[in-house]
């Protein structure tokens, strides 16, 4: 038992930093990744704001963000690291990649929620007066609600498993606890413990996600 | 109230279909005031013409005004301010599912920068007008297809409009729904004083509602003119629409002669039967056909079947078109194709 109260801090801490990674990253990939999802929704050929090159340029962005594999990716952006944060080591130094990763998958999800809406709804609006602005607004963001925040749902465990490769870069976490004191040390039952935190986490995440989308939707 | 004058719309090309004309220089007017219907079969352009009306889409050519004013020759933000006085009502209602009834109300008022209290009380009026007042709080998805046409006809009074558009109102809805929406439009129609275009595929509703009525067919008008007049003509295409030509099995073995009479107030078809009957002596039966009223007025066409000494029918024939009675005998050998192909 002296043995857990050892690795019982060390459990506690890496928890808060996956919670601190994450909790970070969302926020900052909700605040990009959604005016993104809207500029890529906007800007499509027939749309409020056609912009055919610009829409090109973004998705060509987009799809690239989406098709690096994370742990690449996590190597990829270190210079950028570096400038933001001033190191490529530790937690805060983890926020800018997985950041950078989330954004454009988060930014798919927005654009096919907004493209849901009911174009017919967007003309309404458009023949009581409304600028484009106010659509976006008072149209295609509320009517997507239920489907956005299943959208950042999805992006924030996306993150949380993400998050397991932050280890890598000396990140913390809980997937470089599970590895570093479960699969090294072969301790089956830390390693099992860690899963079942995850998944509680993700559970929890997942239901408060749900529980939210659903009381929006008014269908 | 509003004018189109030679207005033409062509969409571009595109990668599988190529140009399409959708509206090709259509010339029309609509007195203040009137309730005027746009007819037409499926892919005729109705559509695309009412939107002409309040530029959600731009013509190609032409000119649109609306109460005085030459939208197609105003920049953006005018075109938008324009907007706010011609109310639109669409096939599918096109709520927000995000707010409640009274939010849909308020939503253009919201977007004309008007304050939250007028906002409400504003929209909880206008539910009342339209019989929803209870309402204000559900959700498009707690109402049925009739109370959401309702709510859609409030959404687009809110801003005082002096012009509606109904792109197929009623045509998603059922029939009794149909008959609420159509009596709640006519009804506002007067208290508001509104003046009204109407875009429907059923004759009916035409029928139900409109004072005059516009016939499109592949993007040109063919036929139009008001309700009263247009159903007192003998042939046109827009009275045929409105009046198909009655079905008849015209020959097999029946002998005397089919008469084709066009009914009208002024003109009821007892004073054919009176002198069919009456001074002739003929036997008379109805083929088929139908009356109805419609704008106030009874009209509609029948075809009879006289039998007996039919060597004076020419001349009575004459005599009742002299009256003006619109009647013409058949031709015999052409019987089915003229009874039955008049209708388009």
């Amino acid at each position: 038992m002296s043995d857990w109260t050892r690795i019982w801090p060390q459990l506690m801490e890496a928890t808060g930093e996956t919670l601190y990674m994450v909790g970070v990253s969302a926020l900052l990939t909700v605040l990009l990744g959604i005016p993104l999802g809207i500029l890529l929704t906007t800007t499509a050929p027939g749309a409020l704001t056609p912009r055919p090159l610009l829409n090109r340029f973004l998705g060509l962005v987009v799809n690239l963000g989406r098709s690096l594999p994370f742990i690449i990716l996590l190597f990829l952006v270190a210079p950028v690291t570096r400038g933001i944060v001033g190191t490529t080591i530790g937690s805060t130094a983890a926020i800018v990649p997985l950041t950078i990763g989330a954004v454009p998958f988060l930014a798919r999800l927005v654009e096919t929620s907004l493209r849901e809406v009911a174009p017919g709804k967007v003309e309404a609006a458009m023949s009581m007066g409304a600028r484009r602005r106010d659509v976006v607004r008072t149209v295609l963001l509320p009517e997507a609600r239920p489907s956005l925040i299943a959208g950042i749902t999805v992006t924030v465990v996306a993150l949380i498993s993400y998050s397991a490769m932050a280890g890598a870069v000396g990140g913390g976490g809980l997937g470089d606890f599970a590895i570093r004191f479960g699969y090294q040390q072969f301790r089956t039952d830390i390693t099992l413990l860690t899963v079942v935190l995850l998944l509680i986490v993700v559970q929890a995440l997942q239901w408060a996600g749900d529980h939210w989308a659903r009381r929006l939707a008014h269908v | 109230m509003i004018d189109l004058h030679d207005v033409r719309k062509v969409f571009p090309a595109r990668r599988r279909s190529g140009e399409v004309v959708a509206v090709d220089g259509v010339t029309l007017r609509v007195e203040a005031g009137e309730f005027a219907g746009v007819v037409g079969p499926s892919g005729s352009g109705k559509s695309t013409l009412v939107r002409l009306v309040n530029l959600l889409e731009r013509p190609t050519s032409g000119s649109v005004t609306v109460d005085g004013r030459v939208l197609t020759e105003l920049p953006d933000d005018q075109v938008r301010q324009a907007r706010r006085s011609i109310g639109m009502v669409f096939q599918h209602f096109e709520l927000l599912d995000s707010r409640t009834a009274a939010g849909n109300v308020e939503h253009p008022l919201e977007l004309a920068g008007v304050g939250r209290a007028e906002r409400r009380r504003r929209a909880v009026e206008l539910l009342e007008l339209v019989g929803l007042g209870e309402r204000a709080d559900a959700h498009p998805g707690q109402l049925s297809g009739g109370q959401k046409q309702r709510v859609a006809i409030a959404r687009a009074l809110a801003g005082r409009p002096t012009v509606l558009l109904c792109d197929e109102a009623t045509s998603a809805l059922d029939q009794a729904s149909t008959t609420g929406v159509l009596e709640l439009l006519r009804r506002v129609r007067s208290e508001l004083g509104l003046t009204v275009l109407l875009i429907t595929h059923e004759m009916a509703v035409v029928k139900a509602v409109c004072d005059s009525a516009v016939l499109l067919e592949r993007g040109r008008v063919v036929d139009s003119g008001r309700l009263s007049e247009v159903l007192t003509r003998e042939h046109s295409p827009l009275s045929d629409a409105l009046l198909p030509a009655p079905l008849a099995d015209a020959d097999a073995g029946h002998g005397g002669v089919l008469l084709r009479v066009t009914v009208t107030d002024r003109t009821p078809e007892t004073v054919v039967l009176q002198t069919l009957i009456g001074q002739l002596g003929l036997a008379v039966e109805v083929a088929g056909g139908s009356v109805e009223t419609v704008a106030g007025g009874r009209y509609g066409r029948l075809l009879l079947r006289a039998t007996g000494d039919l060597s004076r029918l020419d001349g009575a024939l004459r005599g009742l078109r002299d009256d003006g009675v619109l009647i013409e005998a058949v031709p015999r050998d052409t019987d089915a194709v003229a009874a039955t192909g008049a209708g388009r």
